[in-house]
């Protein structure tokens, strides 16, 4: 390596004017831990073009423009060094960065801060200026109701929808400062919120706005009087009552038994079986690997009447493919994410669930692989699509292959799309006729089920989609009427058998009685 | 120890800055000289009588502008009679409208030049930028007014100074920012209407000009001197022309573009 000493020098007094000698040195040592562990997203230059880059949707952060989405400061600002050791601790849920608080020390962490700052000159203008954050304005019914109304009036729906789903009329055409389509929160899952998912942070990223994406800052509406400070934190805590708490994950479904099943998966009755949480990831094993779902998780719930087994799937998709106000996402999608393992397809396709249980459960406990089986072990698919709308019902002998089965295992099915969420209902006898094919559900066992999920506008199709790992689906045992006579019986028995016992020593205590009062006499 | 990291740190820079190019390692310096100059305190540079004018012309039929749809916003669709197109070809009789031209070498030295009182304005009216290229000063205000009764957020995607994204929820809004470096061009976008594009010219001085839709321009008050006359356009770039300029003296300078290959 050959070493110019003069512009070493010179290079060295620009950057010892710019950062303190002590984060010099700490950017130093923070180099080593990011080649180690950053530069394979994030490029050896922080440019954001590492390896694994152009798999990724957002992509991994450019830091030589200093842009950043998490900060306490104005729009526009630098972040300060809080803001992005936050960010490096806890990652970006619902991206590929993960949080390094568990790898990294924190030590580490911060030379590794130091280190990122270096890679821009944004950071020599001077120290960031944290915005001064008022109080908060509560939670309650009063503000939420509040701050809908200021979600209405600031038109956060154009991006995020009317039900905060991700699916406004602008949602299809956002990029970011890279010119990379990037997609409108979902308010629904705020678990997955970048910087935090309390109402605070909430209220943090409306007054900065996320910097390098579409999110803008609303101070600006603030100091115009256009609504007031109460409200934005109004706003915050409206888009916090959005979501319920992050769905814990639990292996087994629990089909209720009903006396009758619900007919529609908008039928009221739904509102009584619980909801399971199945997280989907991208299919990433089998090629053609996608890196980039749209869907992250679909809620589960099941019902029985002793006869049927009743399924309601519902997952959020801003698009019901295919939708014409999609192309467009669909070209930048391809023109943006690696194609590697094969071309996207050139139009859209339909939105896809696959519900996938062993071909045989129940003779065996063993279950096929979670990719759709393989040839020793299938897999049965009851496989809807949006476009036709029909669900197939058939054998996978692993991802993609599919061979739909005629005879009498059929699953009747209702789909809803409404406002970026889709609804779906299935039905299915508990026992098909020929039991040969597909899974028999006994009441009181648990039969292994996956899903598979995959957005037509976001060129998935049978294999590019997310996955979830098996689950289980367990069915409610009917109570016998023994059940419920046993107790009526054993109730007046021993009611009886008090009375009787009461009534005796009554008696006895009268007779005893008598006398001894006569005895002093 | 700690200088010993220092100079670690220092050669791995120098090594990389190398390893692009000999140019790159001058650049830090070159910023550093830029931001030292105190902003608001110049006085104004020299100026003088000398005039250069000229026409940016476009050889060939312009390329069709393509048409918005502005159906998710009735508002803004209400405003026209016609569909509204998207305006990046500019062209009558042979000249280029909406091009940038400007001096991008040739006044003194070192000449600093204060920032006119007056704002640079952009509108958005009828879900459109007003004007669509513009020029203004490093240091001058530069006022963003939302005519439309409708959400935009107007963000500032430049390279070299620092961006804005900034929400305007409401018609009346009137939202002002600056910009301390020059820069040709900071690009301007909604997110919300995806069609919508401006451009302004950053400058240190105030010798440039925005063609006319028939392609002419006239920068005046010019010392005498030799200047690198550029003109900017969204879609085809850049030209340039060298011009000699005397006192009281009056100089043309063309560009000639053509359709994109």
């Amino acid at each position: 390596m050959r070493r110019s000493v003069p512009v070493g020098a010179l290079v060295l007094a620009v950057v010892q004017t710019a950062f303190p000698s002590t984060s010099l040195s700490q950017a130093a040592t923070g180099q080593a831990t990011y080649e180690k562990w950053c530069a394979g997203c994030h490029g050896d230059t922080g440019a954001g073009d590492g390896p694994g880059a152009t798999a990724m949707l957002p992509r991994p952060r450019d830091f030589t423009r200093g842009v950043y989405k998490i900060r306490t400061t104005a729009s526009g600002e630098i972040p300060t060094d809080d803001d992005l050791r936050l960010v490096v601790a806890e990652g970006m849920p619902g991206t590929a960065m993960p949080a390094w608080k568990a790898k990294l020390s924190d030590q580490e962490r911060r030379d590794v801060v130091a280190y990122i700052k270096s890679l821009s000159s944004a950071f020599a203008s001077g120290p960031p200026k944290p915005i001064q954050i008022s109080k908060d304005q509560g939670t309650g019914d009063q503000a939420i109701a509040d701050g809908r109304a200021a979600f209405t009036k600031l038109q956060c729906a154009k991006c995020h929808g009317a039900n905060g789903r991700g699916d406004g009329t602008s949602a299809p055409t956002l990029k970011d400062d890279w010119g990379h389509p990037i997609r409108a929160a979902d308010l629904t899952e705020r678990w997955k919120f970048r910087g935090g998912s309390d109402v605070p942070s909430i209220y943090a990223r409306l007054r900065t706005g996320l910097d390098g994406t579409p999110m803008p800052s609303f101070t600006d509406a603030i100091e115009q009087k256009l609504i007031t400070d109460e409200q934005l934190w109004h706003v915050a805590a409206y888009v916090h009552s959005l979501s319920p708490d992050a769905p814990k994950v639990r292996e087994v479904v629990r089909a209720r038994l009903a006396t009758a099943l619900p007919r529609s998966p908008d039928d009221g009755a739904w509102e009584q079986a619980e909801r399971y949480w199945i997280p989907v990831v991208g299919q990433v094993i089998a090629k053609p690997r996608w890196f980039a779902p749209t869907v992250d998780g679909v809620w589960m719930q099941a019902m029985h009447d002793g006869r049927r087994l009743a399924l309601r799937l519902t997952w959020n998709d801003p698009s019901s493919s295919p939708a014409p106000a999609w192309t467009e996402w669909l070209r930048r999608i391809d023109t943006t994410l690696t194609t590697a393992d094969g071309p996207l397809p050139v139009q859209q396709g339909p939105d896809r669930l696959s519900v996938q249980w062993p071909l045989h459960a129940g003779d065996e406990m063993e279950r096929p692989y979670f990719l759709g089986g393989d040839a020793r072990r299938p897999a049965r698919l009851w496989r809807w699509t949006s476009a036709p709308d029909r669900v197939e019902v058939g054998t996978a002998r692993g991802l993609g292959t599919f061979a739909a089965t005629s005879g009498d295992d059929t699953v009747t099915h209702v789909a809803h799309y409404d406002a970026g969420q889709w609804r779906l209902q299935l039905v299915r006898a508990l026992r098909p006729r020929d039991t040969t094919t597909g899974p028999v559900f006994v009441p009181g066992r648990a039969v292994p089920v996956a899903l598979f999920v995959a957005d037509g506008s976001n060129g998935e199709d049978a294999v590019r989609g997310a996955v979830s790992t098996w689950y289980a689906v367990h069915l409610d045992v009917p109570t016998p009427p023994r059940v419920y006579a046993a107790p009526a019986i054993t109730v007046l028995l021993t009611a009886g058998l008090g009375m009787l016992l009461i009534t005796r020593a009554q008696r006895r205590e009268t007779e005893a009685v008598q006398p001894e009062r006569e005895a002093p006499r | 120890m700690k200088r010993a990291f220092l100079c670690i740190f220092a050669l791995t820079v120098s090594c990389k800055s190398e390893k692009k190019s000999d140019a790159g390692a001058a650049t830090p310096a070159a910023g550093a000289a830029s931001t030292a100059t105190p902003a608001g305190t110049a006085s104004s540079g020299p100026s003088g009588d000398g005039v250069v004018s000229g026409t940016v012309h476009f050889a060939g039929t312009a390329p069709k502008n393509p048409t918005v749809d502005m159906s998710e916003e009735p508002t803004c669709k209400a405003k026209y009679t016609a569909n509204p197109v998207d305006s990046q070809y500019v062209v009558n009789n042979g000249g280029l409208g909406n091009s940038f031209v400007y001096v991008k070498s040739g006044l003194p030295a070192g000449a600093t030049y204060a920032p006119p009182a007056t704002p640079a304005v952009i509108d958005q009216k009828g879900c459109e930028y007003h004007p669509r290229v513009f020029g203004m000063q490093v240091g001058q205000k530069l006022e963003i007014k939302n005519d439309d009764a409708v959400l935009h957020n107007i963000k500032a995607v430049p390279h070299v100074n620092r961006g804005f994204n900034i929400s305007q929820p409401s018609a009346g809004m009137t939202t002002t920012r600056t910009f301390d470096k020059a820069e040709v061009m900071v690009p301007f976008q909604c997110n919300v209407h995806g069609w919508m594009q401006a451009h302004a010219g950053v400058l240190s001085h105030p010798f440039y000009a925005v063609s006319s839709p028939d392609g002419k321009f006239t920068i005046k008050g010019l010392p005498p001197g030799t200047y690198t006359l550029e003109a900017w356009h969204e879609k085809l770039g850049t030209q340039t022309s060298t011009v000699t300029v005397g006192a009281g003296e009056t100089k043309t300078a063309d560009f000639n573009f053509s359709p994109k290959a």
